[in-house]
């Protein structure tokens, strides 16, 4: 007899003459019905398979019998289940996403307790064969506002083309720009242009870079000297080209110093030193800060005030436009940032867009107010109507559960 | 030439992506333009690389002012580079033990670790420190009480601070609930500044839908420079 299994016996004996019983691993019971079906607005690749909780599954338990589910697949057509995933304990439902579109499945779940004890398997009923949808209906919502506020831009955009008047406010943030640059000129120090923090595929850093462009403008006609720190190489890249064209704009190739725009580093706080450092060396008249920002925008925004510069700063990062408010002369907050190439611009047909862009607040406001309205009609008459549009609103035309 | 290759790219790619965002079929094709866009980034990394290697030796060979720190960068810039590409202190991996690069760069107790952790961290987290001394400026001057929307703006961040302490139940709890600190806290919060934070997050969602559509139209193209 084998040495082992020959001490397993004469332990186990001692224990059982010795009153005492080993604790043996026990199954616990499976889980209960389990479905699978096609999971919806997907490229046919994923099904959703959930179940019914195994008794022996207690939220509170004073020993866990179940510590988690196993999920097992095959394949019509094929001999075996295999393990496809693990689930942990109080879970309902797994998501296989390692699906052929058209194959048919069928799906096991096993209750697993500790050591490794496992539960007979708990099977669906059906096979099921997952579908491609050539539409995500549940971004259908999103899809009309979409359309709605984009056809608006586009139609704004050719309203002007044609030659219709279009009013916009003012922008003080922009307009400060000529102030901050002349200013830097008068006083012989240079101007420095922070594009944020963020990669060239920000939104942000494209529309801070559009000033940059004004900013580039101005510095080439007063003559004044431009420093365009970059936290990205393609940022980088993009600015030299947008000073460059600014140069070549404002009559004066010559003026124009490639290396007026270089990179530092993509470390956040290894950028920060570096640019703070160079604001208290140098002592810009006028700093610009376009871009996305996240905890270093304070940082930045202090020192320039420290230094006595004038600061002109815009940003979409809604935490950050605190700090930017408190300590620059100028904000541009949010959709103003993304308004500048187009006020700047001074073209018609880009200053269509903005009305394009009214257009969406409209709507927006609309949907607010009747929200609002719906909402509190709901509480006061608790009619079972109001609360089912009210649910409609929120569920499926603000959130995802599309048509 | 210089200008339209890229507009073309720009409208194409982008297009395919709000493209993808409903079309569960090319939902993948997102995913690749993002893989696409990675590898441009790391190569364009060289550019910047370069870039800020040359600036710094040109600086430290005119002897210009604050040509030290350049010599700093310098050496930091190529010590990290040499010990993280030559894995040095890096153990071998289980997996591949009879090669001696097949660890990890960043392995606990290697040298590129080490520089991270006891150079680069504590220096990042310095200047992250900061954050606290200018906060506390910056709020000097924002609270001074000039004129009326001042003062407001001054009540409100008192009453918001206190609030959020154990301070501010305790010295208001006598006080009705609706007007206790921690209670007012609540409501400033949860209605007057989540109203504002989100007609400030509907308007750069317009903006961004609007800026994004010039850029692929082609009606914005500022970014892309000279075609000269």
């Amino acid at each position: 007899m084998d040495k082992s299994i020959f001490l397993t016996v004469l332990a186990a004996g001692l224990f059982s003459w010795g009153g005492a019983s080993p604790v043996l691993a026990q199954s616990p019971r499976p889980p209960g019905e389990v479905r699978a079906a096609d999971f919806p607005n997907d490229a046919g690749d994923a099904v959703r398979v959930e179940w019914e909780l195994s008794p022996d599954d207690q939220p509170q338990p004073a020993e866990r019998l179940v510590v988690a589910y196993e999920i097992l697949r095959r394949e019509a057509g094929e001999e075996a289940f295999t393990r496809i995933g693990e689930e942990t304990y109080q879970t309902r439902s797994f998501k296989d996403d390692g699906c052929t579109p058209g194959a048919s499945y069928f799906y096991q779940v096993v209750a697993l307790g500790p050591d490794g004890a496992r539960s007979p398997a708990a099977a669906a009923g059906s096979p099921v064969t997952p579908v491609m949808q050539y539409f995500d209906f549940s971004q259908f919502w999103f899809g009309v506002i979409l359309l709605i506020v984009g056809g608006s831009v586009i139609y704004f955009i050719q309203l002007a083309r044609s030659g219709r008047e279009l009013k916009v406010r003012p922008i003080a943030g922009l307009e400060a720009v000529d102030e901050a640059v002349g200013r830097a000129t008068e006083m012989g120090r240079p101007c420095l242009y922070v594009p944020g923090i963020l990669d060239i595929n920000d939104m942000q850093t494209l529309a801070g870079v559009t000033v940059l462009s004004r900013v580039a403008g101005l510095t080439a006609e007063f003559d004044a000297r431009l420093d365009v720190p970059t936290c990205r190489s393609l940022v980088m890249t993009a600015c030299r080209e947008t000073v460059e064209a600014a140069y070549l704009g404002a009559g004066r190739p010559d003026a124009f110093n490639e290396d007026s725009v270089y990179y530092l580093t993509d470390e956040q706080f290894g950028y920060v030193a570096g640019v703070t450092g160079k604001m208290l060396r140098e002592r810009p008249a006028a700093c610009f800060y376009m871009g996305a920002f996240f905890a270093e925008s304070l940082i930045l925004a202090e020192t320039g005030n420290a230094v006595g510069a004038i600061q002109v700063a815009g940003t979409a990062m809604p935490s950050q436009l605190p700090f930017f408010v408190a300590a620059c002369d100028y904000t541009l907050i949010g959709e103003e940032l993304f308004a500048a190439s187009a006020y700047l611009s001074g073209e018609s047909h880009q200053l269509g867009s903005l009305k394009g862009q009214d257009v969406g607040k409209v709507l927006g406001g609309t949907l607010v107010v009747v929200g609002c309205l719906l909402s509190t009609a709901a509480v006061l008459t608790d009619a079972a109507l109001l609360n089912q549009v009210l649910s409609y609103l929120t569920d499926h035309v603000l959130g995802n559960q599309g048509w | 030439m210089k200008r339209t290759l890229p507009l073309l790219i720009a409208a194409v790619t982008g297009f395919v992506l709000i493209g993808a965002h409903f079309v569960p079929y090319t939902q993948s094709w997102g995913e690749e333009a993002m893989i696409w866009f990675d590898i441009l980034a790391a190569i364009a990394f060289i550019l910047g690389g370069a870039n800020l290697v040359r600036l710094n030796l040109q600086k430290i060979s005119d002897r210009r002012a604050g040509w030290g720190y350049a010599a700093v960068t310098v050496i930091a810039f190529f010590l990290t580079l040499v010990v993280g590409m030559a894995k040095m202190g890096v153990h071998p991996s289980a997996q591949f033990p009879q090669f001696a690069w097949s660890g990890d760069y960043v392995q606990e107790g290697s040298s590129f670790w080490f520089i991270y952790q006891y150079a680069f961290y504590p220096l990042g987290a310095t200047m992250f420190a900061l954050l606290a001394c200018f906060i506390a400026s910056a709020a000097f001057r924002a609270f001074r009480a000039k004129n009326t929307e001042a003062i407001i703006l001054l009540s409100t961040a008192f009453i918001v601070l206190v609030g959020r302490t154990y301070a501010g139940t305790a010295l208001t709890g006598w006080m009705p609930e609706a007007l206790q600190f921690d209670n007012l806290t609540g409501t400033i919060m949860n209605v007057f500044n989540l109203a504002g934070n989100r007609a400030i997050t509907i308007g750069i969602g317009l903006g961004v839908v609007s800026l994004s559509l010039k850029i692929l139209l082609g009606v914005d193209r500022s970014y892309l420079g000279t075609e000269e």
